[in-house]
């Protein structure tokens, strides 16, 4: 695969993109969002200082998921009352794009599942019950978050929202769904949660007193 | 990323900040993972979300200061992996206005995440947050929740409320505040829901015993005694209950599988058979000897049998089975009595007209039988015979084996069963109602 390289229209240093559909990425020295156009780069905004975190994940982590292995590329960070969350954007190696999501520490990993029957912004309720792919969903948590930053390449356009609204649901199997309320049709992505030890990470951020 | 690229993000580091409230330092160690963290000087519980660390309450410790027993910051090994004692706080209910508190000791490892540790009593948990979703039975008259296949007997359901706290939290956490919390076990797990308003929180808690707790955390000294028995504590017996029933079904067919053995196999042979008359109003001597007779084969035993046509009368009969050829003799008395007769509740009857004994261990050879048959002088004469069989299948040993086995079975049930008595009796399903008892 050859890999997609540019200049930051910014600051002029090197832009490289690591995934070949990624359709933003930030330039990791001056900030600026990137936007690919057919043509060039396009500078669309500029991320402000990103909080401190506390993911043990870091942009160029590997890890393995059902038998594929991946490395985050890129993420988006939240805030809502109960503190942050990472959405990480994941390069698989078989060239399909997942999310890991990372909430002070509890994992789950999703994909984007276009095409299902969505129910409309505002009308979800905790312990509602949807059905995709033959699994029942319950809904857990409605969260109304802020949006915060973005890191690395994103397969969308990501830098211009303020408010967004997460539908949160579970099943008895331990399936994981959430409804992204951020666009004006509502994405569904489907997952599982899962175990830090079963990803098998690598290149893992370190932290001061631990090994 | 290139090394002269553009520099990666810090090293995450232990923070040490200043309470607001009172300037006294605060260790920070979850690394931007609290959401609350309290000062230990002044009780001061701060939001750690803000940099300026606001105040959001200030709490009053009426009884005392509560003293984790994992002191904040000790380290310990959980499942393999290393985690730090980073928050602790004081849960109390009220049954019957009685209040019981158990402690929750927060711990972070900055890949895993949150995991926490309960103690009551004496009594530990190992509890992590649910990943899937359980399904709560809750319209039967004694709710059960299924999670992952088990199914899990409601407990008790209570208003927790928390009454000290230390150190961080990854919630916000206030004093004075209360959760509904419902317990269901399958010992040795405990699921736990804890619901504030509409927000339900469900963990897995797996009992763990104090001295397991003071080795992972290394502590010194001994683990506090556990009082009584805890809902999900496991039985220290169950496992043990179905084993041995096991182990009972398995010696009871092998005792089966002997009994059919040795009844096939027993020669059951009869070697000698005498019928004699014995006056009891003679004076003479009435001691005799029997013609001699041959034991085969090996070791084994010999059934001595006396049928009598006794009627309201007793015999008493010394016997000595004689070695011929070495002299060993087997001593023996055996009383035969027969009464019968009708009052006013009916017939009745005492005894039997015939005997029977086995002499066990004789070894083979010829051997010959003396009798010396007493009575009482007035009975007159008694007409008996007397039969020797060699090899005669004994029952009466199985059914002391099976005696022998059963008990054990027997008392080990009965234990676990009271355990589980112990278990429910603190329970909102008591198995029975305990009267006025003062006993907690």
């Amino acid at each position: 695969m050859t890999q997609p390289a540019g200049t930051c229209p910014n600051c002029g240093a090197k832009i490289v993109f690591r995934w070949s559909s990624s359709v933003q990425t930030v330039c990791e020295y001056c900030k600026s969002i990137l936007v690919r156009t057919d043509v060039d780069l396009q500078k669309v905004g500029q991320v402000a200082d990103l909080p401190p975190d506390s993911s043990p994940i870091q942009v160029g982590t590997e890890g393995t998921y059902n038998h594929k292995g991946f490395v985050a590329i890129g993420r988006i960070i939240y805030e809502y009352e109960q503190g942050s969350w990472n959405e990480w954007h994941l390069m698989l190696n078989d060239g399909t794009s997942g999310w890991l999501s990372d909430a002070q520490d509890e994992y789950a990993v999703s994909f984007a599942a276009p095409g299902r029957k969505l129910p409309e912004a505002g009308q979800c309720q905790v312990g509602q019950s949807f059905m995709w792919d033959n699994q029942r969903y319950d809904v857990t948590t409605l969260t109304a978050a802020h949006y915060r930053g973005v890191q690395g390449e994103l397969p969308f356009q990501y830098w211009d929202k303020e408010d967004v609204t997460f539908v949160d649901l579970r099943s008895e199997t331990g399936k994981f769904a959430t409804i992204d309320y951020s666009d004006e049709k509502p994405a569904l992505y489907l997952g599982e949660m899962v175990e830090f030890e079963e990803l098998a990470l690598k290149n893992l951020r370190t932290f001061e007193g631990w090994s | 990323m290139s090394s002269s690229g553009p520099t990666p993000p810090g090293k995450p580091q232990v923070k040490a900040l200043n309470c607001p409230g009172c300037g006294a330092t605060l260790t920070v160690r979850s690394f931007g993972n609290a959401i609350t963290i309290v000062c230990d000087s002044c009780h001061s519980i701060l939001d750690a979300k803000d940099p300026n660390l606001q105040i959001l309450q200030k709490f009053k410790v009426a009884t005392g200061e509560y003293q984790p027993l994992i002191p904040l910051g000790t380290r310990g090994k959980i499942r393999g992996a290393d985690y730090e004692v980073i928050g602790f706080e004081r849960r109390t209910i009220q049954v019957d206005g009685i209040p019981y508190s158990w402690h929750e000791y927060v711990l972070f490892n900055p890949y895993k995440g949150f995991r926490y540790l309960t103690e009551y009593n004496g009594h530990w948990n190992d509890t992590s947050i649910l990943k899937a979703l359980p399904t709560v039975q809750k319209y039967t008259s004694a709710p059960t929740v299924k999670y992952l296949g088990e199914t899990y007997k409601h407990f008790q359901t209570a208003k927790a409320e928390t009454s000290f706290v230390l150190g961080e939290f990854p919630w916000q956490v206030r004093v004075g505040e209360s959760a509904e919390v419902t317990d269901y076990v399958s010992p040795p797990r405990v699921l736990s829901s804890e619901q504030t308003g509409t927000e339900v929180t469900w963990s897995m808690g797996e009992y763990m015993s104090g001295k397991d707790v003071w080795t992972a955390f290394r502590l010194r000294g001994d683990p506090p005694e556990a009082v009584g028995v805890y809902e999900n504590q496991p039985s220290p017996l169950s496992s043990d209950t179905k084993t041995i029933w096991l182990a009972f079904a398995a010696f009871l067919l092998v005792l089966v599988v002997m009994m059919i053995g040795f009844d096939l196999l027993a020669r059951n042979e009869q070697v000698f058979s005498g019928s004699y008359k014995f006056d009891s109003r003679e004076h003479a001597e009435a001691s005799f000897v029997t013609d001699d007779f041959e034991l085969k084969g090996h070791t084994s035993n010999v059934e001595v049998d006396t049928s009598t046509d006794l009627n309201n009368r007793w015999i008493y009969v010394n016997y000595a089975l004689i070695n011929e050829e070495t002299g060993q003799a087997f001593d023996f008395g055996r009383e035969v009595s027969y009464y019968h007769g009708y009052d006013s509740d009916g017939s009745w009857s005492e005894g039997g007209q015939n005997d029977s004994v086995a002499v066990p261990s004789v070894p083979p050879g010829r051997y010959y039988l003396r009798v010396e048959p007493e009575g009482d002088p007035g009975y007159g004469v008694t007409y008996y015979t007397v039969t020797v069989k060699r090899d005669v299948p004994q029952y009466s040993f199985y059914g002391l084996a099976l005696l022998a086995l059963l008990a054990p079975a027997v008392l080990l049930t009965w234990r676990t069963l009271s355990f589980e008595h112990l278990r429910w009796a603190e329970s909102d399903h008591p198995p029975i109602k305990l009267g006025n008892s003062d006993d907690d």
